[in-house]
């Protein structure tokens, strides 16, 4: 048994200690808006915060994680959160969008740390999300205007 | 505000449910297939709905092509809401059953799919129609419940107004008082001129659940009792199970099952996790009798055997040979092409329930009557016990296209190896996806052109060498014709330049892996060797390559549009930075235009980065500018990626690459900037998913070689040595 923090809820989980965190959220607590794109660290799809810092979970054993506060993208909250999220919406970024919930939480990540990012700020930041539908165009045009909306 | 897990739906029922007794009242509208016709029968029946209106005022748009990202949920719902005078905030779109008696792609005859960029082309008139015949009835029951002339009545926004007398009402609420109306036959459709919705660029209609996590795709779909399965396949293409050893397996926490089927040893396990380590543990013995064992290097060598000899002629007009033979100055290249993976973003997977008398399968549907029969026929069922529940799908580009429901029918086969004893979830890990097949056949064309003293081309001969992607599968009869198949030659044969002697011919060697339609199709191979080419003429001409091109394509005026706007908005010919260069390419595909501008830079240490494409497309009437734009930035980011780094290697018949960190896609600190113009055109409206891949690499390659004098005809250009930054 694995006990954690997600989303402000306290959980616990009956499951092999090298589970990848990926997989507890998607299987077991059925929260499926974190994606499965590769589970070696290459893709981004499965980001989700522990404890405020965008991480693929693809990487993190359960066993690992106890004593951690996870958030998925259903528990998102907070202005930054939404200003991501209205901008993501208001350019009509994704496409196919399996890639989007993780582009979104690393994107949340970089906007909590550095509200004015620079394109080479982003670029540091979201190199690590592929986006196979090549919305990068709008990643980094939606990036800057939620900035712009958290600067008011 | 997408309905990604329809509920039972009222499509199937038929007719127009108009005053249906209960809640489910609702106004259906639709035609036959193939026919600009209701079929409205003595019985009043209508089949073929594409419009649902229901008492509550939503406008439910029932969609027969899947959503992959490209845009066609949106698409086809415009062209309801438009003819319809719907309000884009009550339309929500719901996906069509498998039924191609109904939902067929009108260019592919009886069949329900999506691909070749046909969604909204084929359906254009379609899903107008049905709109306009819906609007047509709620007048008439607005005339009828407030007993005044039809004529008098406007629709605008989802509301029917009668201004005379100051009365007006929502759609909804004329529901009920559209019982008994019978549709009309050819609805009187808009003036586009009038047009309010098309040709603008609204909101998709899945961002939202797109940007929330709510999405549905299928790997998210669960259902009461269902066990997750992996599926060990051989290592090389046409090995087979021998034997295996699950012992190790069965220790796993866990697993609950091993089965051997036709396609490898599936591990069945409570979980992803579980499923994936019981399956590291499997030992499993290979038959490798019938399989493929050849690697990259020996089926190239094959192949330029090949290619020294004669092909099935594909198109031949006057006398290339004597023509080159005489030609001033000439050119000669050999191009490579590897094997490519479609590498979709959510990796494939089905979930299926079953049982003696029915099943039914959710996936990301794109070919879902072909998926219907192929997981009946596995199951011993008939089609029509069948239900496929089509779900987003998280990329495509052609992978979930397969002629033989691949991905599908092994699941089909997963669930019937326990006798459907729980729903199946099989899931495919990303090594499973880019060791899986179904690649874009590697290729080998063989290219001689000439020109004569005043530069002109004269002479052309390209010979092809590629496995046919289309034999064995259903598509041969339509799409073979005297051991042509039409996908290997595509944009090769129909060369858009005026060539007095042209000869195109072909083999099609048969190789154990398995091919398939990858974004763009045979496109992807000729539109760079082609482009390259002419670009080499030009050369040889001493002409300017945008020039050339357009001087020697002049039967070919919506080329030479796209050529024009890309070259203009580029601003082809003024100077640039120090070490930058730019190069051109022009292609057609699935009757879309595309002309791309690549400017790049020369980095100190001499790798590549590039900096900006400029894109010029002509898709006849663009339904939604943004979603056209979205797609050639999509097109131009796939094709990019791949031809710099990208291939599918094989070593003693085994797949090199297993997953991105060799097999990397484009990323967002490469991304070059990228500006799509759209020809203004009021022509039937064309596909846009995948023709803006085919003329990046070589706009790229020809900038490469105008900064290095380096001519790429190797892919990708990292095999080239060309590196990129
Ligand atoms: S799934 Fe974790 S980074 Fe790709
Ligand atoms: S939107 Fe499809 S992978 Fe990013």
């Amino acid at each position: 048994m694995y006990e954690l923090k997600i989303n402000g809820e306290t959980r616990s989980v009956d499951v092999d200690g090298d589970t990848p965190l990926l997989w507890v959220i998607r299987d077991e607590l059925n929260l499926t808006g974190t994606k499965f794109g590769c589970g070696v660290a290459a893709c981004g799809a499965c980001t989700v915060h522990v404890n405020g810092e965008p991480t693929r979970s693809c990487q993190l054993p359960i066993e690992d994680a106890a004593g951690l506060e996870v958030t998925t993208i259903e528990g998102l909250d907070g202005p930054v959160a939404q200003a991501v999220q209205a901008a993501w919406q208001e350019i009509d970024v994704p496409q196919c969008g399996y890639c989007q919930s993780g582009q979104i939480m690393q994107a949340i990540g970089l906007l909590s740390e550095n509200p004015k990012p620079s394109d080479a700020d982003i670029d540091n930041s979201m190199a690590g999300n592929i986006c196979r539908c090549g919305t990068y165009v709008r990643i980094r045009g939606a990036i800057h205007k939620a900035a712009g909306k958290l600067e008011i | 505000m997408m309905k990604s897990l329809s509920k039972e739906s009222h499509t199937s029922r038929r007719g127009f449910l108009l005053g249906a007794s209960g809640t489910a009242a609702a106004l259906v509208v639709g035609f036959r297939p193939g026919k600009a016709s209701l079929a409205a029968g003595g019985d009043g029946l209508v089949h073929n709905p594409f419009v649902r209106i229901t008492p509550d005022n939503v406008v439910t748009v029932i969609a027969k092509h899947f959503e992959t990202g490209q845009g066609s949920a949106t698409g086809l719902s415009t062209l309801v809401a438009e003819e319809l005078d719907a309000d884009w905030g009550q339309v929500v779109v719901e996906w069509a059953p498998a039924d191609a008696t109904v939902y067929n792609n009108l260019h592919w005859g009886a069949f329900q799919g999506t691909g070749g960029s046909s969604a909204i082309a084929n359906s254009f008139m379609q899903y107008r129609k049905a709109g306009a015949a819906a609007r047509d009835i709620l007048v008439r029951a607005a005339a009828g419940a407030w007993k005044v002339p039809a004529v008098e009545i406007k629709a605008a926004k989802g509301r029917l107004i009668h201004e005379v007398s100051g009365r007006d009402a929502s759609f909804g609420e004329m529901v009920p008082h559209a019982a008994g109306l019978q549709a009309v036959e050819e609805p009187t459709l808009k003036d586009p001129a009038k047009f309010g919705l098309i040709g603008k660029s609204i909101p998709r209609k899945d961002t939202l659940a797109k940007t929330t996590g709510e999405a549905v795709f299928a790997l998210d779909v669960r259902v009461p009792g269902m066990v997750t399965a992996v599926l060990q396949r051989p290592p090389k293409f046409g090995g087979k199970v021998a034997s295996f050893d699950a012992s190790e397996t069965m220790k796993v926490r866990g697993v609950v099952d091993v089965k051997s089927v036709e396609r490898g040893v599936a591990v069945y396990a409570k979980n992803t996790w579980a499923a994936i380590k019981g399956r590291e543990a499997l030992q499993v013995v290979w038959d490798e009798t019938g399989a493929e064992l050849r690697g990259t290097d020996e089926i190239f060598a094959d192949y330029e055997a090949l290619a020294k000899q004669a092909g099935a002629v594909a198109r031949q007009d006057g006398d290339a040979g004597t023509a080159l033979a005489q030609a001033s100055k000439k050119v000669a290249a050999t191009f490579r092409f590897p094997y490519l993976a479609h590498a979709p973003m959510e990796p494939l997977n089905c979930v299926i329930r079953s049982d003696d008398r029915s099943a039914e399968v959710w996936t990301g549907s794109q070919f879902p009557t072909m998926e219907q029969g192929v997981t009946a026929a596995i199951l011993g069922l008939k089609p029509e016990q069948v239900k496929i529940h089509t779900v987003y799908a998280g990329g495509s580009f052609g992978r979930r296209a397969t002629p033989n429901a691949d991905y599908v029918a092994e699941a089909a086969m997963v669930a019937k190896a326990i006798d459907g004893r729980s729903p199946v979830h099989l899931v495919w890990t990303r090594e499973d996806d880019i060791r899986g097949g179904f690649y874009r056949p590697l290729n080998l064309h063989r290219v001689e052109a000439g020109i004569d003293e005043q530069g002109h081309p004269v002479g052309w001969h390209q010979r092809i060498v590629g496995q046919s992607i289309l034999a064995g599968t259903p598509f041969e009869e339509f799409l073979i014709k005297d051991g042509i198949d039409a996908t290997s030659v595509e944009g090769a044969q129909n060369l858009s330049y005026y060539m007095p002697n042209i000869t195109v011919d072909l083999h099609s060697p048969k190789v154990g892996v398995p091919v398939l339609w990858w974004r763009s199709v045979g496109h992807t191979h000729t539109g760079y060797s082609t482009e390259v080419m002419i670009d080499m003429l030009a050369e040889l001409a001493g002409e300017d390559p945008v020039e050339y091109r357009l001087k020697h394509m002049k039967d070919h005026p919506r080329h030479q549009g796209v050529l024009r706007l890309a070259a203009e908005k580029a601003d082809w010919g003024s100077e640039l930075p120090e070490g930058w260069a730019r190069g051109v390419a022009v292609h057609e595909s699935f009757n879309s235009y595309v002309a791309e501008i690549a400017e790049i830079a020369v980095e100190d240490g001499g790798a590549i980065r590039v900096k900006r494409i400029v894109c010029a497309v002509d898709c006849g009437l663009a339904i939604n500018p943004d979603v056209v734009v979205a797609q050639m930035e999509s097109g131009i980011v796939y094709g990019l990626g791949t031809a710099i780094r990208n291939a599918v290697t094989f070593d003693g018949g085994e797949v090199e690459q297993d997953n991105f960190p060799v097999y990397e896609p484009l990323r967002i600190s490469e991304m070059p900037e990228i500006e799509v113009h759209i020809v203004a055109s009021s022509e039937a409206p064309t596909g846009v998913g995948e023709p803006g891949t085919p003329p990046v690499a070589p706009a790229v390659a020809n900038a490469v070689y105008a900064a290095k004098g380096e001519r790429i005809f190797t892919l990708p250009f990292s095999e080239s040595g060309v590196e990129f930054a």
